[in-house]
């Protein structure tokens, strides 16, 4: 069987983007199976989040950051990605 | 102590991963590949980068659609979450009535989107529709196919028409579950009508109205048949919603990377709604 995922039009960078999620997935897996029960606490936001949760927001809060940055400054978002790192850390650290 | 339990269940959830898989994460996948190209067709991509993002955000097009949509759907859940839970109060609670009511009111829930998008496209019509004839002779000088005005008045009265319903039945489903020693209690007290529905059935009702907001709120924020069946996001632009103009550049323009691009832009917009949504719902738990 031959199967043609051409219609996919895959491309590097898109190719390389899914494969940091999967490894970002991956990674949360193993931390949940060294540390298991997600870590809730509750931080800034005042409510409960587990570990997966801070992922969450803090993809879904880079992926806004990035069209930000597009939409308000310019194409160059190599300061977006690294704005996106600043912001999951904190995310991380204190939601 | 012998563990209650263990992950080999995570194994049962497999097949629902791969059916998402095929029908969710492989079609999202294809989106974000073709929002960084463009093609004129027979599978010959060219890299485009961030050209259709940023074409997007500068769009006047784009931002015109999503306040059109932001203030339908405001509109929409203003009339429908009042007028449902007015009439979930007014509905008989036992007797013959409760099954009529029922029905009644699951009926526009049972059409399908087209279906009541093609009777309100009649119904409105000046020449041979019952609304539009009638209104007409009545001296109001209504037509939803010129004025716009018109259009976005039949586009909402046909989806309060159509959706209503569905808080109507939240809500009622939410009052019924209210014991009877609540209304004994408060007529003791010598309660109000008001104070009754301020402090007994609204508050029962919260969780429920929740749930109807949400999906009230994401459909109406994704419509898309039934006002396209009726004004096809006319007379010119005036109800063309974000996914009309997104159909109208995927499809009757052919533009798949710009198509793209939007998708993910309206997505990203969903997702964080329903996060919002999901939160307030699940916090509103805990703290009961």
């Amino acid at each position: 069987m031959n199967l043609d995922f051409s219609w996919m039009a895959w491309t590097w960078p898109t190719a390389a983007f899914f494969i940091v999620i999967a490894l970002m997935l991956c990674g949360m897996g193993v931390w949940e199976y060294v540390s298991p029960g997600g870590n809730p606490r509750v931080g800034v936001l005042r409510f409960e989040t587990t570990r997966g949760d801070r992922l969450f927001l803090s993809l879904l809060g880079s992926a806004f950051i990035h069209l930000a940055w597009l939409g308000l400054i310019g194409p160059n978002l190599w300061w977006a990605l690294a704005l996106s790192v600043v912001y999951a850390i904190g995310v991380f650290r204190y939601v | 102590m012998d563990k209650t339990w263990n992950n080999k269940a995570w194994f049962l959830v497999l097949p629902v991963l791969v059916l998402v898989a095929f029908s969710a994460v492989i079609p999202l996948m294809t989106v974000v590949n073709y929002s960084v190209q463009d093609t004129f067709g027979n599978n010959v991509f060219f890299w485009a980068g961030t050209e259709w993002f940023e074409e997007l955000l500068a769009s006047d097009r784009f931002w015109e659609a999503m306040v059109r949509n932001l203030i339908f759907s405001f509109i929409i859940l203003a009339i429908e979450v009042p007028l449902g839970i007015f009439i979930a109060l007014n509905m008989p609670k036992k007797g013959w009535g409760v099954p009529v009511c029922l029905v009644l009111m699951a009926l526009p829930l049972l059409i399908p989107w087209n279906v009541v998008g093609t009777i309100w496209q009649v119904f409105g019509r000046n020449d041979i529709g019952l609304l539009g004839y009638y209104v007409n002779a009545l001296g109001v000088d209504y037509n939803y196919v010129q004025d716009p005005f018109d259009a976005w008045v039949t586009v909402i009265v046909m989806d309060v028409w159509h959706w209503t319903s569905l808080v109507v039945l939240l809500c009622y489903a939410g009052l019924v579950s209210i014991p009877d020693a609540f209304y004994q209690a408060a007529k003791i007290d010598g309660a109000s009508r008001w104070a009754v529905f301020r402090y007994i059935q609204l508050p029962k009702m919260q969780r429920v109205l929740l749930i109807a907001v949400l999906l009230r709120f994401m459909d109406s924020f994704m419509i898309y048949t039934e006002p396209f069946v009726v004004t096809g996001g006319g007379p010119g632009n005036s109800t063309t919603f974000l996914s009309i103009d997104l159909v109208k550049t995927a499809l009757g323009q052919f533009d798949l990377g710009p198509a793209a691009a939007m998708s993910l832009v309206y997505f990203l917009i969903i997702l964080l709604l329903s996060w919002v949504f999901y939160t307030v719902m699940t916090n509103y738990d805990a703290e009961r």
